[in-house]
């Protein structure tokens, strides 16, 4: 079994198969039985999993796990969708970050680097790519001083109330702001779940179904009136469905 | 070494609305014109074409169709004291990357102005008395008056086939159109789109409230319509992607669909795109231009292009820094009052209004298309009476569904966290039955707002930043606080299970959300030299062959989309051009 919570922190191999046992695992462990069940639904009804050996184009274990927590934990498995890794939210990170944004496309880059005002926005010099990993080391090291563990390793709960922390600005990551890295962690995690699956995130579709957005062809002209105050229901079809 | 080209009689520096429509009518007139566009081409057929085009990711958050920072962005500070730091990312607007500019990717919201609008400050003054206006307000008239510039909105209106319903039909008031807008000669070219549930929620509230509201004019065709070039747009598709992307069902007005194919046919007509545009060949002594040096973006080859007539056709910002680094007309000093070039700075005020939430309406959010709303325009600009109120200005209002795109369209009531299971309850249960009233405020000259040059940082080409001093200032806030009152009003009315918190502005300005590509001022038109950069044929007064277009010549803002004012422009200062100047060269106006 993958619970083995004593395997070394530095040992990636280690680290990655305990990310994918992660999941149900700490529920089951450490946490209520209803939660362990409901994560156990999810996973039941999930899109097709990632496979085992799912190779990763720029994220380390240590982030993959860290993407992997946080995603599941803004995004829990329920009635309503599964998981956000299940959804490919890890994935579509790993592409995002590998690709032109991720590494500093559309952005001007030029020095000086000075720290503004809030409202004169994004004034680091580090790229999509390079923020997240600074963001990311910065975080489990804060956790690890408060919470004894990195933040993928905390139960469910401590996961919630680390992530309410960064949110609203009270966790000291030093000089590294941390609301600012979480409000691009929830954004890219949003990303993930409902951009189409193209992306490698939204399998199955699913943060479309569960809103109900039909995706494409949206082709609606002849369709507005007669829906009007109506629900329209279609079986959502993606990029790939119409390629 | 600049290589040198062959002369032609007028370049455009830009190929967006203005550069097209100028280049059209110059090359009817028998001139040889070339388009100089920094960014590449596109093919609307291979660009603009499903399935890809109804991407969210890559065109509202990735900005596929949107100006690239790292070539050229501007610095921004609130006040002159402070230090102006780069735009890195594009945010709060978002100028175009290409051939066809920011109509590849506009919402297709087509206005005209108000008759006040034109004389903002005699109107205001006639009404209640110059004191009203406030010491640092540095409104002014326009160069012409709604009546003199309706037969051009009228061209532009054919050119795009957009779709309204008249309110004024030469005097004639006419209910369930805009009662408020100027008197036009000719019905809108093609009917209202199909209204969506919430707009007729929005229309019946609003009426029994005693408001006039009327389908939002929009340049996306309701029907196939062939233009005044003999050019066919298709019927609009409402597929609620049309204010980030291309319309793959050419319905949506730009250039590209309206003008350019004509032009790529055009034997006296050369498209360069990707050329850069870094100075323009200025002599201040004759005050003429004598054309352009461009840099190839594919090769860093430079290379002049000399020509009898300069157009600046570019986004305000490119038009407003090509002046200061060509050394044209005085720089605008904010301390002395004293100056033109970067005067006048104006934006529009946005991301306000109420959004609802209706347990049994179902309104299919993905279904739309900026024009299948319900427009209001009682409390914009002087629509109503500022008596008392203690401001100038007002907003215009919009209710419809327009974008169910789900990355950024999850309404979901106040009080909601923004992840975990209770928001995936939330944003599961209301994205179908959700509405928003969006209001959309005037902006009003100030005396400290302006443009100028950074003295830190550069663009690609080595050339300072434009640098942006802005925020909001009292009239605009109390904009704000008043006509969103009124939306909250309406919004009760319609009767919501939840209604949430009225979104007014406080606070300063903040360039990093998105708000409207509606940027105006810094080379401002006018009637006298001290107070504007061109005259009222949108003639350099500094150089009688350099006519500038765009929003970059609005004095001021009011709560409109500038659109159908800019096409209206460039097809006026054409005529001018073609009729007069070319037959007289030399100033139109004499200062």
């Amino acid at each position: 079994m993958a619970n083995d919570h004593t395997s070394e922190d530095n040992n990636p191999i280690a680290r990655r198969n305990f990310l994918l046992g992660a999941g149900t695992a700490v529920a089951a462990g450490l946490s209520s039985p209803a939660a362990a069940a409901a994560q156990q639904r999810g996973q039941a009804q999930a899109a097709p999993q990632p496979a085992n050996d799912e190779t990763f184009l720029t994220l380390t274990a240590t982030e993959v796990a860290f993407f992997s927590a946080a995603a599941d934990t803004m995004i829990p498995a329920d009635e309503l969708s599964p998981s956000g890794t299940a959804c490919g939210v890890v994935t579509f990170i790993d592409r995002q970050l590998a690709g032109a944004w991720g590494t500093g496309a559309k952005m001007y880059r030029s020095g000086p680097f000075r720290k503004g005002k809030p409202e004169q926005g994004y004034q680091l010099p580090l790229t999509p790519r390079e923020f997240f990993a600074a963001g990311i080391l910065a975080t489990n090291a804060w956790s690890r001083q408060t919470r004894g563990k990195d933040f993928d390793r905390l139960a469910p709960q401590e996961r919630e109330s680390a992530l309410k922390e960064l949110e609203a600005g009270k966790a000291a990551l030093g000089d590294f702001n941390g609301r600012q890295f979480f409000a691009a962690l929830l954004q890219i995690t949003m990303e993930g779940f409902f951009a189409d699956p193209i992306y490698g995130g939204n399998r199955n579709k699913a943060a479309w179904r569960m809103v109900g957005y039909p995706g494409l062809p949206a082709v609606y002209s002849n369709l507005i009136e007669e829906y009007r105050n109506k629900r329209y229901y279609a079986e959502p079809q993606s990029i790939a469905d119409f390629s | 070494m600049a290589t040198r080209l062959k002369e032609v009689d007028a370049v455009m520096v830009g190929m967006g609305w203005t550069g097209s429509i100028m280049a059209r009518e110059l090359t009817k007139a028998g001139l040889t014109v070339i388009g100089l566009e920094r960014g590449p081409d596109l093919t609307p057929g291979e660009h603009f074409a499903l399935p890809n085009i109804r991407d969210e990711l890559k065109y509202t958050f990735r900005k596929e169709l949107v100006q690239d920072p790292a070539l050229e962005t501007i610095t921004f500070r609130h006040h002159r004291s402070e230090e102006a730091l780069p735009m890195r990312r594009m945010g709060s607007f978002l100028p175009g990357n290409s051939v066809g500019g920011a109509a590849n990717h506009w919402g297709g919201l087509h206005w005209r102005y108000l008759p006040s609008d034109h004389l903002c400050r005699s109107h205001i003054v006639e009404r209640y008395g110059a004191k009203v206006i406030p010491e640092d307000m540095t409104i002014q008239d326009w160069a012409m008056s709604y009546d003199e510039l309706e037969p051009y909105y009228d061209k532009f209106d054919r050119l795009c086939g957009v779709s309204g319903k008249a309110g004024n039909l030469r005097g004639r008031k006419i209910e369930g159109g805009n009662i408020f807008e100027g008197p036009r000669q000719n019905e809108y070219p093609n009917p209202p789109l199909k209204m969506t549930e919430s707009a007729l929620m929005f229309e019946k509230a609003a009426r029994e409230l005693g408001y006039h509201p009327f389908p939002q004019p929009i340049s996306n065709a309701s029907r196939a319509y062939t233009n005044i070039e003999g050019l066919t747009l298709g019927a609009c598709q409402y597929c609620g992607h049309c204010d980030k992307a291309g319309c793959e069902a050419n319905a949506k007005a730009g250039p590209q669909v309206c003008l350019l194919p004509l032009l790529r046919a055009e034997p006296r007509f050369t498209l360069r795109p990707r050329a850069w545009v870094s100075r323009l060949l200025y002599d201040k002594a004759a005050r003429k231009v004598s054309g352009v040096v461009f840099t190839d973006t594919r090769t860093g080859e430079e290379y002049e292009q000399p020509a009898g007539l300069v157009v600046l056709s570019a986004y305000v910002f490119g038009n407003i820094s090509l002046l200061f680094h060509s050394g044209i007309g005085e720089p605008y000093d904010p301390i002395s009052g004293t100056g033109v070039v970067g005067r006048n700075y104006c934006y529009q005020l946005s991301r306000m209004g109420v959004t609802m939430f209706f347990e049994n309406k179902e309104f299919n959010p993905f279904m739309g298309a900026p024009g299948s709303a319900m427009a209001l325009d009682d409390i914009d600009g002087d629509n109503f009476d500022h008596s008392g109120l203690g401001f100038l200005g007002g907003a215009r209002f919009a209710c419809g569904h327009a974008d169910g795109r789900p990355i950024g369209y999850r309404p979901v009531p106040p009080g909601t966290p923004r992840w975990g299971a209770e928001w995936k309850k939330a944003t599961a249960k209301w994205y179908h039955h959700a509405a928003s009233i969006a209001v959309s405020g005037s902006n009003y000259a100030n005396r400290n707002h302006y443009l100028d040059l950074d003295p830190t940082y550069k663009d690609q080409l080595g050339r300072p930043l434009l640098r942006l001093t802005y925020n909001f200032v009292e009239n605009d806030y109390k904009v704000m606080e008043y006509t969103v009152g009124v939306a909250a009003k309406i919004a009760r009315a319609m009767n919501p299970t939840i209604m949430g918190p009225p979104r007014i502005r406080r606070g300063d300005y903040d360039i990093v959300p998105y708000q409207s590509t509606h940027n105006t001022g810094g080379t401002v038109m006018g009637t006298d030299p001290k107070t504007s950069v061109v005259n009222r044929y949108l003639q350099c007064w500094n150089a009688d062959n350099l006519f500038i277009m765009g929003a970059s010549t609005f004095p001021q803002q009011p709560a409109y989309n500038p659109t159908g004012p800019v096409g209206a422009l460039a097809y006026w200062s054409a005529e001018a051009i073609v009729t007069k100047y070319l037959k007289s060269p030399g100033p139109l106006v004499h200062a």
